[in-house]
């Protein structure tokens, strides 16, 4: 111990202060500060690049985020106007097959009707004429046969004897 | 950081782990260097060159030379020829203060053998501890009796010693890096370029892994540069030490004990009233522990720096202790095997000592963030911490 004490020097202990002291001063002035300073900034600036360029990717990620969004709703436009359109075809078609038989049926019912009275008319004609006709064959017949005699009797006679059998 | 947390800790922890094993390395040499010395002094019998006051055995001598490397020292000497005692390296300045001061060259000392004069008084380096002494015209010193130190009059020494030339030179290598990394930023669009590069991980890492989560995003800012600034100092000083210009900064006493009482100083300067209320007055404690708790807490508020100033010192004293000896094995053992196999095991040593430096540094810096961060902990009684 006595050794280790005895090696203290006091000259020593001055230069050494002094010069170490200075050292720290001057450095600190001339190199640790400007150094520090410097890496710092260059450590900000490198933090902020990567940070805007992280920001930019963001970006661009929301903006391809919403274009697809975008795609994706006209596509899903777009489905739902052809779907729509389709439907509606359909519609029309279905409403135009229907009218159209409808009509067609309607048609068919007046066609039906106007035959039918078209018919009855002809029958009823066809009935008044065959009744004239027959009846003025009757009277031309009448005329002819009640005309003579003989003829006269002999129907009277058939007639009774249709009565007869009756 | 590119480096992930989990794998650096891991390897962090596996490094305290082994260090005990140094010690134990240390001790081993130690006694292959008893062996050697019993086998070296029956072998070998006064093959000297030197002077007749340095050792004469090359086991002492080696000794002698370890123990002169991790003390300070007043001129900067590379090496010495021992034949003709001629040193390579340059003198230092000297100065004194001793009822006014004293200015000269150590070369005047001519490598501790001559008495220096100046104004009037004599000085002398004792080659025991490498400090000056006041003595006469014959340069002689009393020794204390009992503890073997010297009695003659120190004066105040302000010499620009080896190890002040060398944290100058660490000073302005950091001023000159670091400065030119600053400008660097603006030149260059806020991208680190040229030599101080490499170091920018260092910082990041010592403000996200060391800063931050000892102190506080709050608090964080203001201790950044005392941090950074002490970081790199004991690492460029631990390095320092590892090259073979043979300075051995961080391994004296003095410089650790300065740098551990700047944190000791800023950690209580800075401190909140949190920090002293857990000192003084414990919180969520029984009154009659508070007592208990106090005095034992205001110890460890010494104790901290201490521990600081110790382990780095003992880390690096130790490294180049076990180092050089391992090194002057090769020189005592002059056998093919001996020889290689101290080669290679101050290899792996030495790359083990550059562990120990970043190592040192970097828990240096850590445990100063750490207790500044219990000086501006924020109240928080909920958490059962302590």
């Amino acid at each position: 111990m006595d050794k280790l004490i005895n090696q203290f020097e006091f000259g020593l202990f001055f230069w050494q202060v002094v010069i170490f002291v200075g050292l720290v001063l001057l450095l600190k002035k001339f190199a640790w500060k400007p150094i520090l300073d410097a890496v710092n900034d260059r450590e900000e600036g490198i933090k902020n690049a990567l940070l805007s360029a992280e920001n930019a990717r963001q970006e661009m990620q929301n903006l391809q985020a919403d274009n697809q969004r975008i795609l994706n709703e006209a596509r899903a436009e777009r489905d739902a106007m052809l779907k729509e359109a389709r439907e509606m075809k359909e519609q029309m078609i279905a409403e135009s097959k229907s009218e159209a038989q409808a009509q067609g049926q309607k048609m068919i019912e007046q066609a039906k009707a106007a035959i039918e009275s078209e018919k009855n008319a002809a029958m009823a004609e066809l009935k008044s004429q065959v009744s004239t006709l027959s009846l003025s064959i009757a009277e031309k017949l009448l005329k002819e046969e009640l005309s003579n005699k003989e003829a006269q009797t002999k129907l009277v006679e058939k007639l009774l004897g249709d009565v007869k059998l009756n | 950081m590119v480096i992930s947390n989990k794998p650096l800790r891991f390897i962090i922890a596996t490094l305290v782990a082994c260090l005990p094993l140094m010690s134990f390395a240390n001790s081993e040499v130690d006694s292959t260097k008893a062996v050697t010395e019993v086998a070296h002094e029956a072998t070998t019998e006064g093959h000297h060159e030197g002077a007749h006051t340095e050792p004469t055995d090359e086991k002492s001598k080696i000794k002698a030379f370890i123990k002169h490397h991790v003390l300070d020292s007043h001129d900067f000497t590379f090496t010495q020829d021992d034949v003709t005692g001629k040193h390579y390296g340059f003198p230092l300045p000297v100065i004194l203060w001793d009822n006014g001061l004293h200015i000269f060259s150590s070369s005047k000392f001519e490598h501790g053998k001559a008495v220096a004069e100046s104004n009037g008084n004599y000085y002398v380096i004792n080659h025991h501890d490498g400090k000056i002494y006041r003595t006469d015209v014959s340069g002689k010193i009393t020794e204390d009796e009992k503890t073997g130190f010297p009695t003659n009059v120190r004066p105040i020494d302000f010499s620009i010693t080896k190890t002040v030339i060398s944290i100058l030179a660490a000073a302005l290598l950091m001023i000159w890096l670091f400065s030119s990394l600053a400008k660097s930023y603006t030149k260059n669009g806020g991208i680190a370029s040229g030599a101080g590069r490499i170091f920018e991980p260092v910082v990041l890492y010592i403000r996200d892994e060391i800063a931050i989560p000892n102190i506080g995003v709050k608090h964080y800012k203001k201790y950044m540069s005392y941090l950074l600034t002490i970081f790199f100092f004991v690492l460029f000083l631990n390095i320092f030490g590892l090259t073979p210009l043979g300075i051995n900064a961080t391994g004296n006493l003095t410089i650790t004990f300065s740098l551990a009482i700047l944190t000791f100083l800023i950690t209580n300067l800075t401190a909140n009233k949190n920090y002293w209320s857990h000192i003084f007055w414990m919180p969520g404690v029984p009154k009659a522990m508070r007592i208990v708790l106090a005095p034992i807490e205001l110890l460890g508020v010494f104790i901290k720096p201490f521990s600081l100033m110790i382990r780095l010192y003992a880390n690096i004293f130790a490294g180049h202790i076990v180092l050089m000896s391992i090194i002057s094995l090769m020189f005592i053992f002059k056998s093919w095997i001996g020889s290689s196999l101290s080669f290679g095991l101050s290899f792996v040593l030495s790359i083990l000592e550059i562990l120990v430096a970043f190592l040192q540094a970097y828990i240096f810096t850590m445990l100063s963030a750490l207790y500044f961060g219990s000086a501006v902990e924020e109240h928080h009684h909920d958490e059962a911490h302590h």
